[in-house]
């Protein structure tokens, strides 16, 4: 109890005192997952949205694929994406490998399946009946598959911040593809939260885990609260 | 105004609609009446142009009924569906879609908006208003853009006495307007009440199309009969 109490005082101490080591872990842990959710967005967002939309053949096979893989492994995902990405592996060529955009590329992949079934979920979900109503107003498909998607918007930002919030969070594909590599000053650091804090724990340093950890867990609650507000200004809007 | 020659409709091994022959005219009070699952609904999609018959033929103003046509008919649901927004983004959704001008918009919302009695409701969150409000909000959206066939499915079931007194009065005051007004209901008061004629739909077929008085007074087939005195088993 005592080294909790202690490592809680302690790392209470580096966050107030903005101590630049944990500063640049959490800055280069926003920043990766950040590219990584905006990465995954580009093609899972409309992959999501066209699921919701439309009906075609093996339409319930591609939605079953891509619900199985939310629970794909870390660390399995991790190393496939190392034998891609190592010198040695067919994409070993683009220098990825123990790099932020690697780690960046991996939690992509990794958060893909989240935002093509939340996307596509909240879309289906009143697809038929805001679709019908917009057509009994005189839309045609184009403008009716608009107001589908607006009034999805606040299910689809939800997939959006649940994909932020497991890439932020995630540490097999961080670890295996970054290397939680840190020199002070340093342009090819690769630690982030979620490495920093396994290495500081299993070292005894538990004030800059607890401190890690803390940052870890307001960044994901910042995130939810904020896109709490941003849901209920789309549902007023 | 509207034919349907011999419409079937099947949802797989269930025929929703079999050989459904209908007229109905312009300006009209158009009463379907029939048992939950008689397949009023469908018959309501069908004219609505949302779904198509699998066999027959749909004629509006003489020709056949397609795509084009959606403009000239709108639909009130059973379960009224609000977009996110405002009251005011409600009702002017159909006006926008067909490009009116800002002014004539503003105009036009506010006048649907009188004709429900929910004058002064322009900013209120349309998905917070109650049931009976909600299905006021959607008929405004749908007399807003003036269309010639008004389709309502169950426009009072769930609506108290108050709100549903204040859609009926609305029905006829569009009705004397001129619109064409079909009404699925099977509150038997109402459709004696509001139509002009009644069609008694069972299992997917039209049984009889008559007169309102002369279907409640009179009607032609057995089945309409036990139907108006609640003895039909189905």
């Amino acid at each position: 109890m005592e080294l909790i109490i202690s490592g809680i005082q302690q790392a209470l101490h580096l966050i107030l005192t903005a101590n630049p080591d944990i500063m640049d872990i959490a800055v280069r842990s926003v920043r990766v997952s950040g590219f990584a959710t905006l990465l995954a967005t580009l093609w899972s967002l409309p992959i999501g949205v066209a699921i919701g939309l439309f009906n075609f053949f093996g339409k319930n096979v591609v939605k079953g694929l891509f619900n199985a893989l939310l629970g794909i492994p870390t660390v399995v995902l991790g190393l496939i994406l190392y034998l891609m990405l190592a010198p040695t592996g067919p994409f070993g060529f683009l220098g990825l490998i123990y790099t932020e955009i690697g780690i960046s590329i991996g939690q992509a992949v990794l958060i893909t399946p989240i935002i093509v079934s939340f996307a596509a979920s909240s879309v289906e979900l009143i697809e038929r009946e805001i679709r019908e109503l917009a057509l009994t107003l005189g839309a045609d498909n184009i403008d009716a598959s608009i107001a589908v998607i607006r009034e999805a918007a606040s299910g689809i930002l939800l997939a959006l911040i649940a994909a932020f919030n497991r890439a932020v969070a995630e540490l097999g594909i961080a670890i295996i593809i970054g290397g939680n590599i840190f020199v002070r000053d340093s342009a090819l650091n690769t630690r982030v939260l979620t490495t920093a804090i396994q290495m500081y724990t299993t070292r005894g340093e538990i004030d800059m885990a607890i401190a890690l950890g803390i940052i870890l867990l307001s960044i994901v609650f910042a995130v939810s609260l904020l896109s709490n507000l941003l849901q209920r200004r789309l549902v007023r809007a | 105004m509207i034919e349907l020659h011999n419409v079937s409709k099947s949802y797989g091994s269930v025929k929703a609609l079999e050989d459904v022959n209908l007229r109905i005219d312009r300006g009209e009070i158009f009463a379907i009446v029939g048992h939950s699952g008689a397949g009023k609904t469908t018959l309501l999609r069908i004219l609505a142009l949302l779904e198509k018959p699998d066999s027959g033929k749909y004629y509006y103003k003489g020709e056949i009924a397609n795509d084009s046509r959606k403009r000239e008919i709108t639909m009130v649901f059973q379960k009224p569906v609000m977009f996110s927004g405002s009251v005011y983004s409600n009702v002017a959704y159909g006006l926008k879609i067909r490009k009116y001008s800002r002014k004539e918009i503003e105009k036009r919302v506010k006048e649907a908006l009188k004709l429900v009695n929910l004058e002064g409701f322009e900013k209120y969150n349309a998905k917070r208003l109650s049931g009976g409000e909600q299905q006021r909000v959607a008929i405004a959206r749908a007399i807003a853009i003036n269309p010639e066939v008004l389709i309502m499915d169950e426009p009072t079931a769930n609506l108290d006495l108050v709100n549903a007194t204040i859609v009926e009065e609305v029905i006829e005051k569009i009705s004397k307007k001129g619109t064409t007004v079909i009404l699925a209901t099977h509150n038997l008061f109402q459709s004696r009440r509001l139509s002009d004629r009644v069609a008694h739909i069972f299992s997917g077929r039209i049984v009889e199309v008559s007169k309102t008085e002369e279907f409640f007074e009179n009607p032609k087939t057995e089945i309409s009969r036990k139907f108006i005195n609640g003895e039909l088993q189905y």
